[in-house]
């Protein structure tokens, strides 16, 4: 189970999506999922064995890097992404149940073609359009917890280059030098600017369905005139 | 055979299953297999080449790591989450079982061309008769298993704290020696969250166990309310309607007693069969 088996998952809702959802999609799988598993996980591979501390001590490397880093930014990513996507998979749900019944009810009348059932599109209005803004509206809430989680933990979105370091055992203050700190802060810039590009394709989307359900409502009156 | 596999074979339980056993499938899947294969392997990758002792006695780091995790974090969840994905496969079977008697069912009754055997693979069990005890005992195991590997856990690594510093005696260790583990914090917000979701997949069993036991006393009270109605299986009213009473009967003698337990479970044909001598 991998980033492949999701894209598969996922692949079901892309049909069903509006073109700004499609895009999202695309944008997380090529710049967000695609630059960590190739590039990013590369960058922090050595980020504990390279991470040097400036004393013979035993134990102290291994507590100065636990205090300045309690969790891996490359795990945060991947649990962000996991999160982030996952809403998706309640459209999938609403669709697949939406499909068991048209199938129920064409069953008694005989004229069952599953394969085109499979295929067919379905609009989203009704029951399914408030699953899939609240689809997105998790998306929202779970790309902004994480960008505060990670403002929280590292303040700023700069690696720094050295890091002083009084936690027990080491002996007074001792400087402990974090690898690839440049490369580092270049990556954690770019999943920055690409998770806040899905936030705004998100909050446009919303915006979208909620023009396009506002649009439909007016039409009524005027049939039933 | 890895992950990726599993997913395929538990993939094909997933179709007869309840709406909370597909919730269920997926959370499993999603949030603790895919966790773990993409985050928490690489966390505790290091856990023995960075566990770190203050002395330079040989064997006293392999000692004393061996002393303090029995087995790995890692391997108890990747073993939980196999044995816990496993009884679904008994469901599996039995489905693949009452496939095959149905089909047997077809072939002899004439209906035997491929379209007919098509439609029996792609058709929904529902999950009643035996199926429903096969079902109940599969959720019940996967609702023990979780257990005791939650308490097997609590019981090799008392509180769910993933601690920085431990003081280890084992010889050839000199004396006590402080020993460092890597990345603490890290291993313990991962620990808190395969915990959580652990949590969230015992409550969902649950409540799916909640769910069938009331299915099944609504079904059962609908049946002693209205004992003529009931739906049939696929082939039940097709069955009913072109075959006479005496070719059942034939069926029913010359076969076993799963066919019989089958064509039982058909109101379509359970008035004729009612009828019939041989039964």
């Amino acid at each position: 189970m991998d980033w492949g088996s999701l894209q598969k998952v996922l692949g079901g809702v892309n049909k069903h999506s509006t073109s700004i959802g499609k895009i999202w999609l695309t944008v997380l799988f090529i710049f967000r999922v695609m630059i960590l598993v190739v590039a990013a996980e590369k960058v922090w591979g050595d980020e504990q064995n390279d991470f040097v501390c400036n004393t013979l001590q035993p134990g102290c490397k291994n507590v100065c890097y636990d205090h300045f880093f309690p969790i891996s930014h490359i795990r945060l990513w991947a649990l962000q992404l996991i999160f982030v996507s996952t809403p998706a998979l309640l459209v999938v749900m609403h669709i697949a149940h939406r499909r068991h019944e048209k199938k129920r009810e064409l069953r008694h009348s005989e004229k069952v073609d599953v394969e085109e059932l499979n295929k067919q599109k379905f609009h989203i209005q009704g029951p399914l359009w408030w699953t899939y803004s609240c689809s997105i509206f998790f998306r929202i809430v779970f790309e902004a917890v994480f960008m505060y989680v990670f403002y929280v933990m590292y303040d700023g979105y700069q690696m720094p280059r050295l890091l002083k370091c009084s936690a027990w055992p080491c002996p007074n203050t001792v400087d402990c030098f974090v690898s690839r700190p440049t490369e580092k802060t270049m990556f954690t810039i770019f999943m920055l600017s690409v998770s806040g590009i899905c936030m705004l394709l998100n909050v446009a989307e919303l915006c979208y369905l909620m023009i396009k359900f506002c649009m439909r409502v007016p039409k009524k009156p005027a049939i039933l005139k | 055979m890895n992950w990726a596999g599993l997913y395929t074979v538990l993939s094909g339980v997933n179709r007869h299953s309840t709406a909370i056993g597909r919730i269920w499938l997926s959370v499993i899947f999603i949030f603790r297999i895919m966790v773990l294969v993409v985050a928490a392997e690489s966390v505790w990758g290091d856990e023995k080449s960075a566990f770190t002792c203050n002395t330079q006695q040989p064997g006293c780091n392999s000692v004393c790591y061996d002393h303090f995790f029995p087995i790995s974090h890692v391997r108890l969840w990747a073993l939980q989450l196999i044995l816990v994905t496993t009884p679904a496969l008994l469901v599996a079977m039995h489905v693949a079982y009452q496939q095959h008697q149905e089909k047997k069912l077809l072939v002899l009754t004439g209906h035997g061309d491929p379209k007919h055997l098509e439609e029996v693979k792609k058709h929904k069990m529902r999950i009643s008769g035996s199926l429903w005890w096969t079902y109940i005992c599969s959720v019940i195991f996967r609702l023990l298993f979780e257990a005791v590997f939650m308490y097997i856990f609590y019981m090799i690594y008392p509180g769910y704290q993933m601690i920085r510093l431990v003081k280890c005696e084992a010889y050839p260790c000199p004396n006590t020696v402080d020993c460092f583990i890597s990345r603490p914090t890290e291993k313990t917000i991962f620990t808190v969250f395969m915990l959580a979701t652990s949590g969230i997949c015992i409550i969902l069993n649950m409540a799916e166990l909640v769910y069938l036991v009331v299915q099944a006393c609504a079904r059962r009270a609908q049946r002693d309310s209205n004992p003529t109605s009931g739906k049939s299986s696929l082939y039940g009213h097709k069955l009913s309607t072109e075959y006479k009473q005496n070719e059942i009967n034939q069926l029913l003698t010359e076969q076993d007693g799963s066919l019989k337990d089958m064509l039982r479970r058909n109101p379509g044909l359970q008035e004729k069969s009612d009828r019939c001598s041989a039964c």
